[in-house]
């Protein structure tokens, strides 16, 4: 058969050394998100928006090695990324409707 | 393709409808990141749904957040990372056609989802106990709540961390799966499909959990 040579670069093997340094990163961020934890009261405001982006830099390294995205077709890219995408805009609608409806002439 | 079947082990053969085993691991793939997303909208929902009652509500979620330790949330979190590692580290032997390393490493994730499962166990009972539930069944005057709507925040609590839960359990039930099948020689470095299906699944239960994590217990 003529597909011989299409397996043999689709599958891409991550070398040992990257997945290491990966989790090596994860372990990193998780203690810093605790480091930042103890700093709530200085950071004020700050506080939950570093910890969601500290959240979500691990998740993009996940996503990205563990789950080999990075090495995936567009087409499963374009796939996941929609989910975030609808994910966003069932947020965006909700509040809005809350903000502007509920919030205004609601007792709830 | 004839040179497929000198592996050892049970050989897999392509279903008829596929042109290949490359077309058959694409067209796999691409169902499990469909079912991804479908698994990002269900907890996502839960996701809009706490911010929002958080924004409304900030004082009795942050009174919520107290009764939560971080240390079992960090630990939780620091094992679930680490069975990632091992699930990745799976498939990676299996690539490098070594079923032995794969098997360990299939194993040490299983253990890792238990270890968690466990202190998920602890941290429920403890809640129970001071007679913390969800909703109505929040025992107010035992716990001495200053917000009379306390059980609101523990209703996204047991949902989020239950629905997690049962994630957990179920990735761990088809880690074994592909561990015994992996035992019995089905994988090697043509054919792990299955391994990398159960691998995703199991790094979204991680995925979710990195942002329940700050979301509950460290946030709140």
């Amino acid at each position: 058969m003529g597909n011989n040579h299409d397996e043999n670069h689709a599958h891409h093997i991550t070398p040992l050394e990257t997945y290491l340094k990966v989790a090596g990163a994860l372990f990193a961020l998780t203690f810093l998100t605790v480091i930042a934890h103890h700093f709530n009261n200085q950071l004020g405001v700050l506080a939950a928006p570093i910890a969601f982006l500290i959240a979500t830099v691990k998740a993009v390294l996940v996503m990205l090695w563990f789950m080999h995205l990075k090495y995936d077709s567009v087409m499963n890219r374009v796939i996941f990324g929609a989910g975030f995408f609808f994910l966003a805009l069932l947020l965006f609608f909700s509040g809005l409707d809350i903000w502007t409806r509920v919030a205004e002439f609601s007792t709830l | 393709m004839s040179t497929d079947s000198t592996h050892a082990g049970h050989d897999h053969h392509v279903a008829h409808h596929f042109r290949n085993a490359e077309h058959e691991y694409l067209t796999s793939k691409e169902g499990i990141w469909l079912f991804m997303v479908t698994e990002i909208l269900m907890f996502g929902g839960l996701f809009v749904g706490y911010s929002i009652f958080h924004n409304i509500y900030p004082e009795m979620f942050a009174e919520g957040a107290k009764y939560l330790d971080w240390k079992m949330g960090f630990i939780n979190t620091l094992v679930l990372i680490f069975s990632s590692l091992t699930m990745a580290l799976g498939i990676y032997f299996l690539q490098k056609n070594q079923p032995k390393k794969a098997v360990v490493s299939l194993a040490i994730t299983i253990l890792c989802g238990a270890i968690f499962m466990v202190v998920k166990y602890f941290e429920y009972t403890h809640k129970f106990h001071l007679g913390i539930f969800p909703g109505r069944l929040l025992d107010v005057a035992k716990v001495g709540a200053e917000h009379a709507n306390l059980g609101m925040y523990f209703g996204f609590y047991y949902c989020m961390t239950g629905l997690h839960g049962i994630h957990v359990l179920l990735g761990m039930s088809l880690i074994t799966w592909v561990l015994f099948r992996t035992i019995r020689g089905d994988f090697n470095s043509n054919y792990y499909t299955a391994v990398e299906g159960v691998g995703i699944f199991w790094h979204i239960v991680d995925l979710i959990w990195i942002f329940l994590f700050p979301l509950l217990y460290l946030v709140g």
